[in-house]
């Protein structure tokens, strides 16, 4: 049964003319809007996780649920079609239970309210926000089991409920919540943030409609809307062909020994509609890698990678979906069946971009950027902290990490930087000062950027030395399969974690592993994935390459990728780069639009040999067949 | 006393102050810029001001400067070669950064990769190791620091810094690498991080440092030409520099820590601002600068105008006390588009600049710009005073045709629409440190001023809600007014990261009484002398686990008299007004800051002659514009021949040499005692 919406004044918005003046005006009014939003939230929360990284996303929408502004499309829609309660003024949903929002959240440690926004007695806007959880609870601290066969086993869930209920706040609902997580401090601060952003949106929709007229405002919003239509319609004809055109990249493993799982997405166009559809697939993991992609928020994904660069100053919304179909098996690893575990679903998540740009820019090579997307690799590190005047109290670490930005048609990758918007490093001094840890190394990894006449980013090279015992956990992709490399540019290098400890022994450490035992004075080297190279690494300036080498970006190894002999001193050897350039010219074939590096069979392997850690097996799945 | 002059260098034009401190009167002067040179320009204002004001540059006693010579070089990056020495494990520290990709998702495949303010390869580390606490971890290994030191003097760096891990804890590590690298690179100036910013933070602490030693040269060079250029023409007066929070400190300071200087352009419009609030009885003032690219924008409080911790420079965020200045790319000259894709109408960030400049100034421009748009709208009049400047008001007016056309409107209406759209951007800025902030912008009048800024003023004042629109006296030559108005000031601060329920007053008093005491001593080296300097201090609290921090003015009296539980309370009522909820969770102390004060000065300004309300001797001619969607009667007057209780109805015009007010229909200004011109709703 659908949400009723209580509204106490029926007379329905009048659809007015809109001037372009006034509706450039909207359009921007809403985007600071949303600015103040993202400040807000970041001001007052207080998980590492938010207010130094910025993981959470904003949303603003009209009326009838669909997206104005924001970043990750609407699921206002889907929930208002699922939830079987009234909605009225006064009302804030809160919720983090995916399979009750069709994955608008993708695991439950994102928080989400939903602020329905009402207006001398009719529903004007609805704006909402979600942010990740430091911790709610389950069998792990920060409650992404890797080890989880259900979402059970992940914490608390909470389904669509009204933490306030016309404007009387349920203090008891939140004290239950809040008693499931080992940090009831930060959620309670992270709550808070999300709460206040939704309500200084709020207040921003509600003087926009007193500024120019309720009529006008609404009549503003279905215009901005129809402008992103009439914008990805001319897109769509100009860039997207009736070919159908596929693309296909993995996650490495699940945590439990098997791997690779395969995503495919295959894209072509009927007539004016694109259809994205994810057949090919793998079907759904026993453990918790499963993503659960809500169609809506793929649309927006897609808008979004089309649009960046033909007008980066346009106000992304919802307006455009109704022109693309997203087609998504059941079961599939991207739409897996209650109660499949969801937490770690981060991998998939980021490899969902690998896969878009893949896709997107096989007919345009020059906006074709290389593979980056690892995930976010996560690193937690918890324990009681004995040292002197500790007291031995509990403290626990989630850490995001970053890695390589691939090469791209603008050029080189950042070097350990962030593909996800917003997201900033933690300073290691601030680790150091309130976690039993001393960052000993903090650089990026030589050589780990494909090779390209752009280089990809460099990974980073982060070590961690442990000052009390505790028990650790990583998340991280990217460490079987390569990030690949686009028009001749090569494959960057994959992640790897070592454990050396305190005794001077060193062990290779899955990337994704918990409740693994560390000791005082062990050190974890954590280290992340490169961008994958752009271009003909043949064709990079070799004085460039010389001068990455004095950089320490690049080592005299890492640059016969580039065809270039020099020293140590980053020294070039003219002659004998000339011969070695003419040489590899000669043994290859025309540069591929591609490069993936080895076959998934040459991966497994070598596997161990490469990696140090065995080779994942390949899944079987009872229908022994891919979902269709 | 006798004169104060204060320069303003700008991009385009070099403005000039010349004040008498006995009578208020004053003489301003416009002159271009000499970019090759700045002092040029300086000295041909400074002679040419003088002689108006009928004295010789020797009666001077003190030139007062605001100027964006640090800015641009660290934006051009034009500063001096900086050797970095980090340590051990910590080469990448400026490559990496905060990792932080500026835009939306999918932004980084548009985002250009910086290239960090040290060279990567003019950059080292050494080993030995401070932990969080200040203990030694690992200590120093004399013969590595050596040979680090020796690779960089082999690649002949111009500065050396040092930035250590945990040095905001414990300097000592810096220091003795400091001796090392005087010893090894003579003359080479060096600067340790725990000395320019003794605050947690890596990555800020050491770009600080960096940012400080990379613009330390240039401006050096700057400040000493312009010295002797001006002793040559016999001033003797004392020189200083407007400071980023809008303060002066001496030249000589300020050639040890340019970094403070990085937003002296800006702050002296905000402290010109001030000075004209206080003469027209205002206490809360939002500015609004307009020049020919950009807009910035302030809030002054009950006579104060907000900082902030950081400067932001291009895209890199130092760590220095600034004004807290907005800065949003609309200007006279942002040019105005349609995207073909959406149809919408944008205007700016691109900008016409001063060259090829709007159609209407006829020299190249063809694209649309603002400028352009108030020149079709008959806002700002062909005949600018003088006659000196002919605008082109029919290439404006085909310039501005093309967007009426690509949005299907008539021409007014798309000039109109122009205004409209930039003011919104103006309107969106100033919103975000006043409403964002916690500010009520009805409680605030806006002060527009630079080129633009009168222009603007009255519409972004109707959409702010805040009355009145000022244009003040002099609105072109503000910042220079700044730079001779305000007064010397110095400030520092200190980490502090403990529970407000393990602190006890006595611990902070004594922390705050030797911050005092380091900032009245640098006054005093700056030659204020003693019974001048005031001392005030600020606290930053935060619930613990935040980021964000609410600054609190405190003084040790009242923290004897009401312990830490006073603020703790002031804490959680600032921390309402701002985000509407308050925290069981523990408060944490997290900052001191000293700031020493020279003293305010009286500077009174001049009276105009009163008048008897009528604004008619003052009426240069009819004229016609379009506003309200209609074309509409309007008059030109010539502000300098305003009185004061003059009273102009809208829709008018008040020109002077390098500004044109615009007082909107609706409205009606009236000229204040000392020439202001106040607009309020009619």
């Amino acid at each position: 049964m659908p949400a009723t919406i209580v509204a106490t004044n029926q007379t329905p918005f009048r659809q007015v003319p809109i001037d372009p003046v006034t509706l450039d005006i909207i359009e921007n009014a809403l985007r600071n809007a949303r600015i103040e939003m993202d400040a807000t939230l970041v001001r007052t929360a207080m998980s590492p996780g938010i207010r130094e990284q910025g993981d959470a996303f904003p949303l603003i929408a009209d009326h009838t649920g669909k997206m104005i502004v924001g970043q990750f499309g609407s699921f206002i829609g889907g929930f208002l079609a699922s939830y079987d309660g009234t909605l009225e003024d006064g009302d804030m949903i809160f919720l983090s239970d995916p399979y009750s929002c069709e994955g608008a959240i993708s695991h439950s440690n994102d928080w989400l309210v939903l602020l329905p926004v009402f207006k001398d007695g009719r529903l004007l806007a609805y704006t909402a926000m979600f942010g990740h959880q430091s911790d709610i609870g389950g069998k792990v601290v920060g409650s992404m089991p890797i080890k989880a066969h259900s979402i059970f086993e992940e914490g608390v869930r909470v389904p669509p409920v009204k933490i306030w209920k016309k404007g009387e706040f349920n203090a008891e609902l939140m004290k239950l919540v809040l008693h499931q997580t080992r940090k009831p401090d930060w959620c309670q601060a992270d709550f808070n943030a999300l709460v206040a952003s939704c309500r200084v949106a709020a207040r921003r929709v509600i003087e926009m409609a007193e500024r120019f007229g309720d009529d006008i405002y609404v009549s503003a919003t279905q215009e901005l809307l129809a402008r992103n239509h009439r914008a990805m319609q001319a897109l769509i004809g100009m860039a997207v062909a009736e070919e159908p055109v596929s693309f296909e990249d993995y996650i490495c493993d699940d945590g439990m020994g098997y791997g690779p799982y395969r995503m495919r997405c295959t894209m072509w166009r009927e007539g004016e509609k694109v259809v994205l559809d994810f057949a090919g697939t793998d079907p759904q993991s026993a453990a918790s890698i499963n993503f659960y992609l809500n169609e809506n928020m793929f649309k927006m994904f897609f808008g979004i990678y089309m649009i960046m660069v033909f007008d980066p100053q346009i106000l992304f919304n919802d307006g455009f979906y109704d022109l693309i179909e997203v087609r998504i098996p059941e079961g599939s690893l991207l739409k897996p069946k209650f109660p499949a575990a969801l937490s770690g679903r981060t991998h998939a998540l980021g490899r969902i971009f690998d896969i878009l740009g893949g896709l997107l820019g096989q007919k345009t090579p020059e906006f074709l950027n290389a593979a980056g997307f690892s995930s976010s690799p996560h690193l937690f590190y918890s324990g009681n902290d004995h040292r002197p005047g500790k007291g031995g109290e509990w403290f626990q670490l989630f850490q995001i990490g970053f890695g390589g930005i691939p090469g791209r048609p603008l050029g080189d990758g950042p070097d350990g930087h962030s593909l996800w918007p917003g997201f900033t490093n933690v300073p290691n001094e601030f680790l150091e000062r309130y976690f039993p840890m001393r960052i000993e190394r903090y650089e990026t990894e030589p050589d780990s950027g494909g090779a390209g006449l752009h280089r990809g980013g460099n990974g980073i090279h982060m070590t961690y030395r442990f000052l009390a015992s505790g028990t650790i956990s990583i998340h991280d992709d990217r460490w079987f399969v390569p990030p690949w490399g686009v028009n001749g540019g090569e494959p960057g290098q994959r992640a790897r974690k070592v454990l050396e400890r305190a005794d001077g022994t060193t062990e290779i450490v899955g990337n994704k592993v918990e409740d693994v035992a560390v000791a005082e004075g062990d050190q974890l080297h954590f280290i992340t994935w490169g961008g994958g190279g752009w271009g003909d690494p043949l064709a990079r300036d070799p004085a460039l390459v010389g001068l990455e080498i004095t950089q320490g970006l690049v080592t005299p190894a890492g640059a016969r990728a580039y065809g270039v002999v020099a020293d140590a001193a980053g020294a070039i050897d003219a002659a004998a780069t000339e011969a070695l350039r003419t040489e590899l010219r000669a043994a290859r074939g025309d540069l591929p639009l591609f490069s993936f590096g080895p076959s998934i069979e040459q991966l497994r392997a070598a596997c161990a040999a490469e990696t140090g850690l065995p080779a994942p097996i390949q899944p079987q799945w009872a229908m022994a067949e891919a979902a269709e | 006393m006798g004169y104060r002059l204060g320069v303003d260098v700008g991009g385009t034009f070099t403005d000039l102050l010349l004040f008498d401190t006995q009578t208020g009167a004053f003489w301003r002067h416009k002159t271009p810029s000499t970019p090759h040179d700045s002092s040029e320009g300086i000295l041909n204002g400074v002679q040419a001001i003088c002689a108006a004001a009928g004295i010789g540059p020797s009666s001077i006693d003190y030139f007062l400067h605001g100027t964006t010579v640090a800015t641009n070089a660290v934006l051009e990056g034009k500063g001096a070669r900086v050797g970095l020495v980090t340590t051990e494990g910590y080469r990448h520290i400026m490559q990496i950064a905060r990792s932080f990709v500026p835009g939306g998702l999918a932004a980084w495949i548009i985002w250009p990769k910086p290239t960090p303010l040290a060279r990567l390869e003019d950059t080292v580390t050494v080993k030995g190791r401070m932990d969080a606490a200040g203990q030694e971890v690992r200590p120093l290994d004399e013969g590595d620091i050596r040979h680090q030191l020796g690779l960089l003097k082999a690649k002949g760096v111009e500065a050396v810094t040092v930035s250590l891990i945990n040095a905001y804890a414990n300097g000592a590590h810096e220091a003795r690498i400091g001796e090392l690298a005087r010893e090894i690179l003579p003359g080479i100036p060096v600067s340790l991080s725990h000395q320019v910013l003794p605050e947690m933070q890596e990555y800020e602490r050491t770009l600080t440092t960096v940012a400080n030693a990379a613009v330390r040269p240039v401006v050096s060079n700057y400040v000493s030409n312009l010295r002797r250029r001006l002793a040559d023409t016999g001033m003797a007066g004392k020189l200083s520099l407007l400071r980023s929070d809008g303060g002066l400190m001496s030249a000589e300071k300020a050639e040890e820590h340019p970094v403070n200087i990085l937003m002296s352009g800006p702050a002296g419009g905000v402290t010109g601002a001030l000075w004209v609030a206080k003469n027209a009885g205002l206490k809360n003032i939002l500015t609004l600068d307009v020049g020919g690219t950009s807009t910035d924008v302030a809030l002054i409080e009950n006579l104060e105008p907000r900082r902030q911790r950081e400067t932001e420079v291009g895209h890199l965020k130092v760590r220095a006390s600034a004004l807290d200045v907005k800065t949003v790319g609309a200007g006279g000259g942002s040019i105005a588009y349609v995207p073909e894709l959406t149809r919408a109408l944008r205007v700016g960030p691109q900008s016409a600049g001063a060259v090829p400049g709007p159609v209407a100034y006829g020299k190249g421009g063809e694209l649309p710009t603002v400028t352009d748009a108030n020149v079709v709208l008959g806002y700002l009049p062909e005949n600018l005073l003088g006659g000196s400047f002919q605008l082109d008001r029919e290439g404006a007016k085909r310039a501005v045709q093309t967007i009426a056309d690509a949005l299907g409107i008539d021409l007014m209406a798309a000039a109109r629409g122009i205004i409209d759209i930039v003011n919104e951007n103006m309107f969106g800025a100033l919103r975000m440190i006043s409403v964002q902030q916690g500010y009520d912008p009805r409680h605030f009048a806006l002060m527009g001023f630079g080129g633009a800024g009168p222009l603007h003023v009255n519409a972004v004042a109707r959409l702010m809600g805040s009355w009145p629109a000022v244009s003040p006296v002099s609105p072109g030559v503000l910042c220079a007014l700044g730079d001779a108005t305000t007064r010397m000031r110095t400030e520092t601060a200190r980490s502090f990261s403990k529970l407000a329920s393990a602190t006890e007053a006595a611990e902070l008093i004594a922390v705050l009484d030797e911050m005092a005491a380091q900032t009245r001593t640098e006054l005093l080296a700056d030659g204020v002398p003693a019974d001048e300097i005031s001392c005030a201090f600020e606290i930053d609290v935060r619930y613990a686990g935040q980021a964000f921090e609410v600054p609190l003015t405190i003084t040790p009296e009242a923290l004897k008299a009401e312990g830490v539980a006073a603020i703790l309370h002031r804490f959680d009522e600032e921390h309402h007004r701002l985000f509407t909820f308050n925290m069981d969770t523990p408060h944490e102390i997290v900052n001191l800051r000293a700031v020493a004060l020279g003293r305010a000065l009286d500077l009174p300004a001049a009276e105009l002659p009163k008048g008897d309300g009528n604004p008619a001797a003052a009426r240069m001619r009819d004229h016609t514009l379009w506003m309200d969607g209609r074309e509409q009667a309007a008059v030109i007057y010539d502000r300098a021949k305003l009185r004061q209780g003059d009273v102009i109805p809208g829709p008018a015009i008040v020109v002077e040499m390098d500004s044109t007010t615009l007082i909107e229909s609706g409205c009606v200004a009236t000229v204040d005692r000392v020439g202001n011109i106040l607009i309020n709703l009619a």
